[in-house]
């Protein structure tokens, strides 16, 4: 009873806020917009390529060109065919070349659109390059995608669009309330009510997990429309408890922010200082594959970079649903360390 | 009468100010007792450690017979607080306010539509609290202080912010809150608010309880001369000081004379036909602050 109604009191304070609703549901909608239509990355990185058995042609060539070839592609053995493909799946390498007679054959992923067009484009000169100095077509290409040809590289920036959707809403969320409460002293107000802490944080927290489920739901619907045209598929249903988990983690932040915070000005540059560092680095807006190795070292301590990680690993590289638990893990661990310490530095009031 | 509230020695020190310096009083079952003081007296930051809010550095306080301090979840149904911000949540309407912390005390969502009538702000229920006027905020903070009934109530300020018609409303909502019989501890730096309201005052001046009593007691006390003055050219001011044997002063508007002995000025003026525009001005709660601190009160 009490419970209930300190929730409702705090869905109809969210649901009111136009300001929060928009931040938290339309933006992240628009950058799903944004990402969809113009995705791309800039770079030209180097491919790795797999040979499985003898791929004379490509080997050939790459002698040939050390300069050119040899600096942009390297190529490792392999005598598993499906080893090899995992490989690709995974996103360790980038593509598998086998050569049954003239033909030559490309398996690439569609993870990074980039590396896929590099690929193909790489493979498909040097044999027509082959072709032309023999005047005569001797070989054949044919290239396909390892994964279900249907998925695009959607799969892979809803979760990190997602991700920080979820992190933004979840930590600004719990931290400008309990700032502004404290300010208004809501927060003292409660003390002197019948009613317990547990009670007032598990209404917010059941709350901020409702609120996260809806953007999760919005943010699929949309995604799945024919224009952007994600699959739900895999263990994509893995992402609901991650997204729960993630919330919390989330906000495990906002608390700790809030504690710390003297106002609502206050608190929201700090959160935004934490969370679009953490977006940025943890890979909810570009991934991850080509930033530095201390970028990538650092990602690991973000626990945004977990849940992204996690949420692709189910939605699109196919992995089982067992797949998300060491991410859950992390999350839950996270949580418990950082309301540890807000619960150390919290304070009823600001006197 | 029983003692609803016992404070004895309060301390509460924050850093080199002493806050509460050593604050003793007692409020009877039944009592509207005040508070007052300028700002920065300590008013507050008393109320805050009887009401549980914080804990005092020495020093004892029984409530309703019970510690306040830590945090007593028995004693916390048996009172009512108001604190001096308005303590509501965000964007919510008056009704769903009262009705939320209605329910954090189990009272019916009916009762709590009759405390926002008994207040007044029926009109006003579906009206979100951030559109409320500043006095209608103040009742509907009391309602939501008076939701579950208690025993005893908590008023911080409760006209801290209101312009002068806004203030005389709400003392007549909280006269008829003390005359439901519960005790009712009110802080104030309105003098007048607190000779109006209040059956006893504690006059606090940094930290300390400079005098208690009853407001009028404490001004009779003082003993200070009634000022009488009708209006002017009813009779000269020679003629007025020779038969009230005080000094009478005339300044174009009123014939003022300042009296330990009313009765024999008002008997004379009364005889010489001259008691039209008659005022008759006694000492207030700002005299007996000026007496007992030296300076003018200033709130």
């Amino acid at each position: 009873m009490k419970l209930a109604s300190l929730s409702r009191a705090m869905f109809l304070g969210f649901v009111r806020d136009r300001a929060a609703v928009i931040f938290s549901i339309l933006l992240p909608v628009l950058f799903l917009l944004f990402f969809g239509t113009i995705y791309k990355t800039g770079n030209a990185p180097k491919i790795s390529l797999i040979a499985v058995g003898q791929v004379s042609l490509i080997r050939e060539a790459r002698a040939a060109d050390p300069g050119g070839l040899g600096k942009i592609m390297t190529l490792t053995a392999s005598r598993s065919l499906p080893a090899a493909l995992a490989a690709v799946r995974k996103g360790t390498d980038d593509g598998v070349v086998l050569q049954h007679g003239n033909t030559v054959v490309l398996r690439y992923s569609i993870a990074d659109q980039t590396k896929a067009g590099i690929v193909q484009s790489v493979i498909g000169s040097i044999v027509q390059t082959a072709n032309q100095a023999g005047q005569r077509p001797t070989y054949t290409f044919t290239a396909s995608q390892v994964q279900d040809k249907t998925l695009k590289s959607i799969q892979y920036f809803t979760p990190g669009l997602l991700a920080w959707a979820l992190a933004s809403g979840g930590a600004f969320g719990s931290a400008i309330t309990l700032v502004s409460w404290r300010q208004n002293k809501l927060l003292r107000r409660l003390r002197l009510a019948p009613v317990g802490t547990g009670a007032i944080v598990a209404a917010r927290i059941g709350i901020s997990v409702a609120i996260g489920l809806v953007q999760m739901a919005v943010f699929f619907g949309i995604a799945t429309l024919p224009y952007f045209g994600l699959k739900l598929t895999y263990a994509w249903y893995m992402a609901v408890p991650l997204v729960v988990c993630g919330i919390l983690a989330f906000m495990s932040i906002g608390l700790l922010v809030g504690a710390v915070a003297k106002t609502q000005q206050a608190a929201s540059s700090i959160v935004n200082l934490v969370i679009m560092p953490m977006a940025f680095l943890g890979g909810a807006f570009l991934p991850l594959d080509f930033a530095p190795a201390w970028v990538r070292d650092v990602s690991y301590a973000m626990p945004l970079s977990y849940l992204v990680n996690a949420m692709q690993d189910v939605m699109a590289r196919g992995e089982g649903p067992a797949a998300a638990l060491p991410a859950i893990g992390v999350l839950l661990g996270f949580t418990l360390v950082l309301s540890f310490i807000a619960v150390r530095v919290f304070r009823w009031d600001d006197v | 009468m029983p003692v609803t509230i016992s404070v004895r020695d309060l301390r509460k020190r924050y850093g080199d100010v002493a806050a509460v310096d050593g604050v003793s009083l007692e409020v009877e079952q039944g009592e509207f007792f005040g508070i007052l003081g300028p700002n920065g007296a300590g008013k507050t930051t008393t109320l805050e450690i009887i009401e549980g809010l914080r804990q005092p550095d020495s020093g004892d306080v029984t409530v309703l017979g019970q510690r306040a301090w830590p945090r007593n979840p028995e004693l916390l149904p048996r009172i009512g607080v108001q604190l001096q911000a308005s303590s509501f949540f965000e964007r919510l309407s008056a009704r769903e306010q009262i009705r939320t912390f209605a329910s954090l005390y189990e009272v019916s969502a009916k009762r709590a539509d009759e405390m926002l009538e008994t207040v007044g702000l029926t009109e006003q229920a579906g009206i979100r609290t951030e559109k409320l006027s500043g006095g209608q905020k103040q009742r509907l903070s009391i309602a939501c202080a008076l939701v579950h009934n208690p025993e005893l109530l908590f008023l911080d300020e409760p006209t801290g912010a209101l312009d002068p018609q806004a203030r005389r409303n709400l003392w007549d909502l909280l006269a008829q809150i003390a005359s439901s019989g519960r005790t009712v501890v009110l802080t104030t730096h309105h003098m007048d608010e607190a000779e109006t309201l209040c059956d006893r005052v504690a006059i606090m001046d940094h930290g300390k309880i400079l005098k208690a009593g009853p407001p009028a007691a404490l001004v009779r006390e003082l003993d200070q001369p009634l000022r009488i003055s009708v209006q002017s050219g009813l009779i000269p001011a020679d003629q007025a000081s020779k038969f009230s044997g005080e000094q009478a002063t005339d300044d174009g508007v009123s014939l003022t004379i300042a009296t330990t002995q009313p009765a024999r000025v008002l008997a004379g003026l009364a005889d010489r036909d001259a008691l039209a525009g008659l005022r008759v001005q006694g000492a207030t709660l700002e005299d007996v602050f000026l007496s007992l601190t030296g300076r003018e009160y200033r709130a």
